[in-house]
């Protein structure tokens, strides 16, 4: 059973973000890119399932600037994935043109048992692609799932609203969006980093995978930074006296109570 | 004019708070919109729309829909959709909403734009949303042909009062398809807090390693009691195995964004930061003065928690 993980290139969340002066989108110049915080979870998923005898390949694909993207891609064949799909696409690509390239490029390498990715990418927070390209592969999905069992289907914990567990069944193949919990991303060694250098990339285009690049649904415009807030209004005095003056603040000045 | 349909989530026969604000929003810009209720009590839940401005329901009456399964709920919401002509579509970004949005979006080739914070329904529809963990926001542009479907962050949009009820239509669903489904949903292990959810919460107490161990969150949960507050946590408690990971705020937790934040000895890290800064009014309450948390407050008490907490809880059993 072959295995796909869709991971995304974000900016790493210490990044300070500065945007195009004219507001259209951020400037990424010095930016430092990671994988996607979820999609480590997923990458180690599926790692586990092959070292447990349940996979016998591990394909991770990236869709975004192929330049950029690889060295994700990498990072991800140097934890322990056997080969990699790079899918050159600029990096405002929208999420269902996203979903439609990484559907079309699982269907065609054939038969798979499972897809797997992150519950969302920190950078969009759009927390779409995977469930799109479930529907595009016409198989079930579940997101936001910190446990996987896996047999003839798969048997997954999600959570929901008010700490509420949901377990679903879902029939070969699926895809499962991971959560923080599912388990615990191993660090690439040096020699996975070694082997890693060796292993394939397959680098593909929107075009051959017949999606249209300007045929988006979605675009974000009009950058900007949050307001300033106004300064923190410190409170003197004891703690009793601070305690007072808190709660008469936030009934007649802030009137939240 | 835009054509509106709004995904209202209830339970127990009353609308949820996502979707009186979405309701509250469409009534304002002067439309009439459509709303889709699904579950046991849709019908009797819908006569309630009248009252916001509400004509026509499309219902789903129907156990089947009480429980969330992703393939029968995006094929059910697609088609009801595309049956209502609907040109936009709204949804409070509940966790089922984010699940199961983007595949209606994909059957129906459209966008999906999750936890906007900001929507105007006003001739053009726009929306803007958080990116890059709230280090800025940026407006949507759709360019679909399609239904534009916006999923709205709670507590962002003021809800108004009921007017006078008045009748609403109803159109029935067709009932859950049962076959050839790959997704079984096979238990639901309810939560054990009766409290709203973090993400719904109107006022969080939250805490984090200043309280130095887990039996400390009493002070919190009391304070919570007196103001009806939902506690929430930091990280760093949450991977100390003092609190479950459900109730925690930030990055790789929940994003809130409440009336009123309490923050209790948590530092104010970035990536807590994330989580919670689009909060209206922020109190940090932190025995050190430089903590980060305090460039992000309201309103700032340096001082020790464990004398403020309790304190604190005195005062607003005082006024509440
Ligand atoms: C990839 C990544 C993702 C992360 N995701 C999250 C996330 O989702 N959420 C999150 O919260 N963190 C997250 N973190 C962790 C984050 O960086 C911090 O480590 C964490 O938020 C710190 O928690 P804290 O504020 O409770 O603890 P600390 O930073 O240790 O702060 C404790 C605070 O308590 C104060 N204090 C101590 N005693 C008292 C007292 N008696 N009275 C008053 N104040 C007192 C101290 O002055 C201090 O400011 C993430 C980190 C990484 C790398």
């Amino acid at each position: 059973m072959k295995i796909f993980v869709c991971i995304k290139q974000v900016p790493d969340t210490e990044t300070k973000i500065k945007l195009k002066p004219d507001g259209s989108g951020v400037d990424f110049a010095g930016v430092k890119w990671v994988m996607n915080p979820y999609d480590e979870f997923a990458v180690e998923e599926a790692i586990k399932t092959r070292e447990a005898g349940k996979a016998t390949n591990v394909t991770v694909l990236s869709v975004g600037p192929k330049t950029r993207i690889v060295e994700t891609l990498r990072t991800a064949m140097a934890m322990g994935a056997d080969d990699a799909i790079a899918i050159d696409a600029a990096d405002d690509l929208d999420s269902i043109s996203t979903a439609r390239a990484l559907a079309a490029a699982i269907k065609a390498e054939g038969e798979y048992g499972m897809v797997l990715t992150g519950k969302l990418a920190i950078d969009d927070n759009a927390a779409s692609v995977g469930q799109m390209v479930a529907e595009f592969l016409n198989i079930p999905h579940a997101t936001v799932v910190s446990k996987i069992e896996l047999a003839d289907s798969a048997t997954v914990e999600r959570e929901t609203e008010g700490g509420t567990k949901e377990i679903l069944e879902l029939k070969k193949p699926m895809l499962i969006a991971a959560n923080k919990g599912l388990n615990m991303p191993r660090y690439a060694s040096l020699p996975g980093i070694m082997k890693a250098k060796k292993k394939p990339i397959k680098e593909l285009t929107l075009d051959g995978l017949g999606v249209t690049a300007t045929a988006t649904r979605v675009k974000h415009v009009a950058y900007q930074l949050p307001a300033e807030k106004p300064p923190v209004k410190m409170l003197d005095g004891d703690f009793s006296a601070q305690a007072k003056t808190l709660a008469q603040l936030l009934r007649s000045e802030a009137k939240v109570l | 004019m835009s054509k509106v349909l709004i995904f209202a989530e209830f339970s127990h026969g009353q609308l949820k708070k996502g979707a009186l604000e979405l309701l509250s929003a469409a009534r304002s810009a002067g439309l009439h919109a459509t709303a889709v209720l699904l579950g046991t009590g849709a019908k009797t839940t819908a006569q309630q729309l009248g009252a916001w401005g509400v004509s026509e329901a499309l219902v789903g009456d129907n156990a089947g829909f009480d429980q969330y399964n992703p393939e029968i709920f995006a094929t059910t919401v697609a088609q009801a959709i595309k049956d209502s002509g609907a040109d936009v579509v709204l949804a409070s970004s509940t966790m089922m909403a984010r699940d199961l949005f983007p595949r209606v979006a994909a059957k129906l080739d459209t966008a999906v734009v999750g936890d906007c914070t900001e929507l105007s329904l006003k001739g053009d529809v726009t929306a803007r949303r958080p990116l890059f963990s709230g280090k800025c926001t940026a407006g949507v542009s759709f360019t679909t042909s399609g239904p534009k479907i916006i999923l709205m962050r709670a507590n962002q949009l003021p809800v108004g009062d009921a007017g006078t009820a008045s009748a609403v239509a109803l159109k029935e669903l067709p009932a859950p398809t049962t076959g050839g489904l790959g997704t079984l949903v096979k238990a639901v292990v309810k939560g054990t807090s009766e409290k709203l959810d973090l993400t719904e919460a109107n006022i969080i107490v939250a805490g984090g390693r200043g309280l130095k161990e887990a039996a400390n969150f009493k002070l919190l949960n009391d304070l919570a009691d007196v103001c009806g507050a939902t506690v929430g946590a930091s990280r760093a408690v949450v991977d100390a195995g003092w609190v479950p990971h459900t109730i925690q705020v930030g990055q790789t937790g929940k994003t809130v964004a409440p009336s009123l934040y309490i923050a209790v000895g948590i530092s104010g890290a970035i990536q807590h930061l994330a989580g919670m800064s689009g909060s209206k009014v922020i109190v940090a309450i932190n025995k050190d003065a430089n903590a980060p948390i305090f460039q992000k407050a309201t309103y700032g008490i340096v001082g020790d928690l464990f004398e403020v907490v309790p304190a604190l809880t005195q005062e607003f059993k005082a006024i509440l």
